[in-house]
């Protein structure tokens, strides 16, 4: 099946073309690859990111160099969710890696691994700025912080064959 | 202590337009463009003293002063939003309550600087907030505040949010631009600078958020009762994110000036270091800036009380002394383990290098990884040296500052704590974790 956007979208993509000059239609680059990441399974595979570059008119290539440079984009299918648990010094201090060992355990998975039903994807990242409430995950567009060992067995059950990737799409409905 | 930025920030419905209007708000761009020149409102600025809330502290009246205003291509605004230096937390807090407050500044500084196109460049991860100020700038257009002939005026201006997807480095202005354009966040080489050829080659401020809505009080008072609050060159108020072991952790709105340790002991902020034990270390001015231990945070080496300034935090240079930074105020009890902590940021930069030069690019993985070895009890004797020759060689052999933002906590760890990187080597074995 040839891949593509909603119309919807199409449209959301051609209004954020619009807020830059004329020519330059690149500058939409990282707007569009969220929204094709939150449309297109959670991640971004060759042909989507093909699909990108034509929609924006730019090379395949020119594509590819963002998309692994910045580290919101998945090259590899994740799970339903994707559990972001920051790691850096501040979190550190308020016991993060305790908060990364219990989802271990609770999911069997170690950091970087999708639990075996595909609803969860355990990551960890640099620090998210929520420094002050930590420990803390993000999951989708989503901030769980000052947590606890009982708020992510909450949050687990609650988000179980659920599925919150990102909520772009929604937050760029709103105005563009 | 006097507020001019959170003044409101517990008012229900803030975050509203209407809510915001009926407590004062859009009152400088009332004034600036019905009774004020573009430059005024630039004479402003400089006269306030303001200086970059980014982290630099570089003063923005004389940055928007550099903006090339002969060029006959289209000038530029973008706000730096993309608050990514490990313990900074403030223009999240202040886009999310009160984020009528960034964009009036936007409109105020645009003016000034006479862009008809703004940006908001927010960290991707930030993506609920892109929500939150994309209605506010949906209320501010409706309100006839943004779009054409603003309150009837000459002025037109066109303000847009858009998201990074996850990179420190964007945060770097230059690096910023290019991902702005759809490219890698490769920060480019100066000169020219952004304000010669920015945004498009075009002639382009960056300034942080907290930067760009302070000039809201600025117009509103004029810059000369703003330069009245602080504390000599330091004026103004300032958001401090506080966090790590306190009790009280979150983002405070400071009159310069304060006394440290009034900071972290006042109910008003801090509350005290938590459970009642002991303060270690102090990181001010987030990841980037020297760590220093209590007593050095707390008076300088002349024994003066350290205040939270430029100046004072700065006194004693980088052998005594520390900066301000972004003002990510980071507090650790003396159960911490400073090369645990030093090992978290050195992996950190290693992993936000963007691989340009190879002093970061290598230096900053061969940090992370002596430290590591540090911290899991394989040490060797020379390790401590080689750190401390690694962080020498990248300072300022690099494109960018990233090079040196990674430099400087390690110096400044093994400066001051360097007994405990010997204790690891002797005890070979593993680093005392965290006790909570
Ligand atoms: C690696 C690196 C990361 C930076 N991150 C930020 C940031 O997240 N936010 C910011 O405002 N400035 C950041 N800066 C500083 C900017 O380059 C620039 O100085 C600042 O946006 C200017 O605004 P100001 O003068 O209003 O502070 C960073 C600098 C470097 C070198
Ligand atoms: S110092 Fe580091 S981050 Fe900056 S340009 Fe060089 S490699 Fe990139
Ligand atoms: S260190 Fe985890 S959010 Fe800042």
């Amino acid at each position: 099946m040839e891949l593509k956007f909603s119309n919807n979208t199409l449209s959301l993509v051609n209004k954020i073309i619009k807020r830059y000059p004329e020519g330059k239609q690149k500058s939409a680059l990282l707007p569009v690859l969220h929204l094709a990441q939150s449309e297109f399974d959670g991640w971004l595979s060759p042909e989507v990111m093909d699909y990108v570059a034509s929609l924006l008119t730019i090379k395949p290539i020119e594509v590819y160099e963002v998309a692994t440079f910045y580290s919101m984009f998945n090259l590899k299918p994740v799970g339903k969710n994707l559990l972001e648990v920051c790691r850096t010094g501040p979190c550190w201090l308020r016991g993060a890696e305790d908060m990364v060992a219990h989802i271990e355990r609770k999911l069997n998975i170690k950091a970087g691994e999708t639990s075996a039903d595909g609803n969860f994807t355990l990551k960890t990242v640099e620090c998210l700025g929520s420094c002050g409430s930590a420990p803390m995950l993000q999951c989708g567009a989503n901030y769980y912080e000052n947590l606890t060992e009982e708020k992510i067995d909450q949050l687990i059950e609650k988000l179980r064959d659920k599925g919150v990737r990102s909520s772009y799409l929604k937050s760029v409905e709103i105005n563009s | 202590m006097r507020k001019l930025l959170l003044e409101h920030i517990s008012e229900p419905g803030i975050e509203t337009f209407d809510v915001y209007r009926k407590k004062g708000g859009y009152a400088s761009v009332e004034k600036s463009l019905k009774t004020m020149t573009p430059d005024q409102v630039t004479e402003q600025v400089k006269a306030s003293g303001l200086r970059g809330r980014g982290g630099a502290g570089f003063p923005a009246g004389m940055k928007w002063s550099f903006l090339d205003r002969k060029s006959d291509k289209p000038r530029y605004l973008v706000c730096n939003a993309d608050e990514s230096e490990p313990g900074t937390f403030k223009d999240r807090y202040l886009m999310e309550k009160i984020p009528h407050l960034l964009i009036e500044g936007m409109i105020t500084s645009s003016y000034a600087l006479g862009a008809k196109t703004s940006y908001i460049y927010i960290r991707g991860e930030y993506m609920y907030i892109v929500r939150i100020l994309e209605k506010a700038i949906e209320e501010a257009y409706a309100a006839g505040f943004l779009g054409k002939n603003i309150l009837g005026t000459e002025y037109s201006l066109d303000l847009y949010v858009h998201p990074g997807a996850g990179a420190y480095i964007c945060g770097e202005e230059t690096a910023l631009l290019e991902s702005l354009e759809g490219k890698r966040g490769n920060p480019r080489l100066k000169p020219p600078f952004p304000a010669i050829a920015g945004l498009y080659a075009s002639p382009t401020v960056v300034n942080n958020v907290e930067t760009i809505a302070a000039v809201v009080p600025i117009i509103n008072l004029s810059g000369d009762e703003y330069a009245k609050i602080g504390l000599g060159k330091s004026t103004g108020t300032k958001l401090i994110s506080a966090s790590g072991h306190i009790n009280k952790s979150g983002v405070y709105e400071i009159e310069l000036g304060l006394p440290v340790e009034e900071f972290i002991y006042s109910d008003q902020y801090c509350g005290g270091v938590w459970k009642g034990r002991k303060l270690k270390a102090v990181v001010a001015g987030g990841s980037s800036v020297p760590i220093l231990p209590a007593e050095l945070i707390l008076k300088t080496a002349k024994g003066e009380p350290r205040l939270m300034t430029y100046e004072s935090l700065s006194d004693g240079g980088f052998i005594s002394g520390t900066m301000l930074g972004s003002g990510g105020f980071i507090v650790m009890d003396e159960t911490t383990s400073i090369v645990k902590n030093l090992y978290t940021f050195a992996r950190f930069y290693h992993h936000e290098s963007c691989g340009q030069c190879s002093p970061c690019r290598e230096g900053t993985g061969w940090m992370e990884k002596i430290l590591h070895r540090l911290h899991h009890g394989h040490g060797r004797k020379e390790d401590i040296d080689i750190l401390v020759d690694v962080a020498k060689k990248i300072e300022g052999n690099t494109i960018c500052p990233l090079g040196d933002a990674a430099a400087w906590p390690v110096a400044s760890a093994i400066r001051h704590f360097r007994s405990e990187f010997e204790e690891c080597v002797n005890n070979s074995m593993k680093v005392k974790e965290l006790v909570h």
